[in-house]
């Protein structure tokens, strides 16, 4: 089924072309890699979806409603989650209410938000660190502190900035595990992704872009095959 | 445990707060009341510039409207004081909207700049309004005293009302940092951007931070008033108010509930201290007091009294533990031939 359906966007910063007339699709459920060199404009495209940037033109449906140029907050409440490059954790909270706060966007009960955080700090293997101050934990157990965040307002679809980026094999590996799960719960899971290892063996779909635009958009396996993209990463 | 110890605690400065006005003389008492009052501002102010992180430097606009609002009711109007505090919180919530319209566009220092000069344009707008009693300012009349009307000749019911001013607003605090505004806050304080990505509205929380401490602000103008029976531009619509405000919650620890009490105990009996010390013509050194703690606390304890407290306990229950450690480690020792357990 048809989620999310980003049509023709184009993202302008005064002269510069951040995106140009970008499509495409997310079904429900579907793990969808966003790749591409630096300044492809990858980040660009995700903040319009995620309601931090109003695209010049073009539209975002989301279930059929465009929720293109809307606030991020109202994004959020239409069902798109967001994570970010760094993990920017509520750092004067411990690790469950950072988790707790989301919760709230369903449940503004604060005990019953506290029983859903758990389940999601549980999700993301966390739970030992409920009680503990978030600005306690390292890098790579903030940023699943970040998703388990995200993914407790309930969204429909998760997006990730470069998640995996910095991380060593291992946490690599976690991250991996941790999208699958997500995946698996029916939530579709957009993902930035700049370290092509992490994204290549999970992604139900690879979209290219340079330059801002899309070059291409496939399988992995149709991707990191198709000259343009080698050209694209590698040069001429 | 040491739940249960800050409750006796609690109880205690509680019943010392209930016998303080038996033993006191009455300048003491006087004192106390200022030390309450400055706390009841500084809890007030924490609201949105502590749990919200909206450092604002303007609050003396709502202080200022809550006396007007109350004396102008009843000066020209015989409104009784309980309706005109009411009112006066009511308008001053009123009229943060209008406050936070205009200076919530801007972020950080520029947010608190821009509230330097909203309150000063109520100041100036006040100073220049015939009606508002201009420069000159306005008398509380004493012709009718009692509870009804909110005016003693002595200074004892006003204790009360200052104290239970402060109880009711550090309980309206205490509730929001228990509720899920007080995470919103939180969040709003840490990372705004998070905050929006998981559909906080941001501009709407921190409104409500505002408005709910306009109100607590304006009520403790309202009680300024009856009891100085005096108020001018100047005595409740400056910055250097302004400003004592932030400083009351800052130095005693922002964003926790009893900070700014802590705070205004210091502050309050520093300015007094230097009255008693050096007088009328001694006018001054409270401030340059004020210029040093400031620096001390930037530079040292950013965290305020509260935060200073809790790291010195923190520290204790290290050494403690790691005492307890070696402890154990040194007596199973020789059970373990040596290995380190």
């Amino acid at each position: 089924m048809r989620l999310l359906e980003v049509n023709q966007v184009s993202k302008r910063f005064g002269g510069l072309t951040a995106n140009q007339d970008v499509s495409f699709n997310v079904d429900t459920g579907q793990v969808v890699g966003l790749i591409g060199p630096n300044g492809a404009g990858k980040t660009t495209l995700f903040n319009c979806v995620a309601g931090f940037f109003a695209p010049n033109a073009g539209s975002i449906m989301l279930g059929g409603r465009n929720i293109a140029g809307l606030p991020p907050e109202a994004c959020a409440r239409a069902g798109v989650a967001r994570t970010f490059q760094v993990a920017r954790t509520f750092t004067s909270m411990t690790a469950c209410e950072n988790v707790m706060t989301a919760a709230m966007l369903q449940e503004h009960n604060v005990a019953r938000a506290r029983a859903a955080a758990m389940k999601w700090l549980a999700f993301a293997n966390l739970e030992r660190f409920a009680d503990k101050p978030a600005a306690s934990m390292t890098i790579s157990e903030q940023r699943r502190l970040a998703v388990a965040r995200a993914l407790a307002i309930q969204p429909r679809i998760l997006l990730m900035d470069e998640v995996m980026a910095g991380l060593n094999p291992s946490e690599v590996r976690e991250a991996v595990e941790v999208v699958l799960k997500i995946r698996d719960r029916g939530i579709a899971c957009l993902i930035v992704e700049h370290v092509l290892e992490g994204i290549m063996p999970i992604a139900d779909k690879i979209v290219v872009l340079d330059r801002g635009v899309k070059i291409a958009e496939g399988t992995p396996q149709e991707v990191s095959n198709d000259p343009v993209v080698i050209t694209a990463y590698l040069g001429d | 445990m040491t739940v249960m110890k800050n409750t006796i605690f609690s109880v205690a400065v509680l019943l010392a707060a209930l016998a303080l006005p038996v033993v006191v003389d009455s300048s003491h008492l006087n004192m106390a009341i200022l030390v309450l009052m400055a706390a009841q501002v500084g809890v007030a102010w924490n609201m949105v510039g502590g749990y919200a992180g909206q450092v604002s430097l303007g609050h003396a606009a709502f202080y200022g409207l809550g006396a007007y609002a109350s004396t102008l009711l009843l000066v020209k109007f015989g409104v009784n004081p309980w309706l005109g505090v009411l009112s006066g919180g009511l308008i001053a919530a009123l009229l943060s909207l209008a406050f936070g319209w205009s200076c919530f566009r801007l972020k950080g220092h520029y947010f608190a700049m821009a509230t330097i000069a909203v309150a000063e344009l109520v100041q100036i707008f006040f100073t220049e309004w015939e009606f508002g009693g201009g420069a000159v300012g306005l008398y509380v009349p004493m012709d009718r005293q009692g509870w009804l009307w909110m005016n003693f000749a002595t200074k004892q019911p006003y204790y009360w009302l200052a104290l239970g001013l402060l109880l009711l607003t550090l309980v309206a605090n205490w509730w929001i940092e228990r509720s899920y505004l007080g995470y919103y806050f939180r969040a709003i304080k840490d990372e705004p951007d998070a905050a929006r990505s998981i559909g906080v509205n941001i501009a709407r929380y921190k409104q409500i931070a505002l408005s709910v401490s306009a109100f607590f602000t304006a009520i403790g103008g309202s009680l300024y008033a009856q009891k100085e029976l005096y108020i001018d531009p100047n005595s409740v619509l400056s910055t250097a108010l302004s400003i004592k405000m932030a400083l009351v919650a800052i130095l005693g620890g922002v964003g926790t509930l009893f900070g700014p009490v802590i705070g205004a105990v210091v502050l309050t009996s520093i300015e007094e201290f230097t009255r008693i010390l050096f007088g009328g013509t001694g006018r001054g050194t409270d401030v340059i007091i004020y210029a040093g703690l400031i620096i001390v606390i930037a530079v040292f304890y950013p965290t305020g009294i509260i935060g200073w407290l809790r790291s010195f306990k923190e520290r204790r229950a290290a050494r403690a533990d790691a005492s307890h450690q070696m402890a154990v480690h040194a007596a199973s020792a020789p059970t373990t031939n040596g290995e380190p357990s």
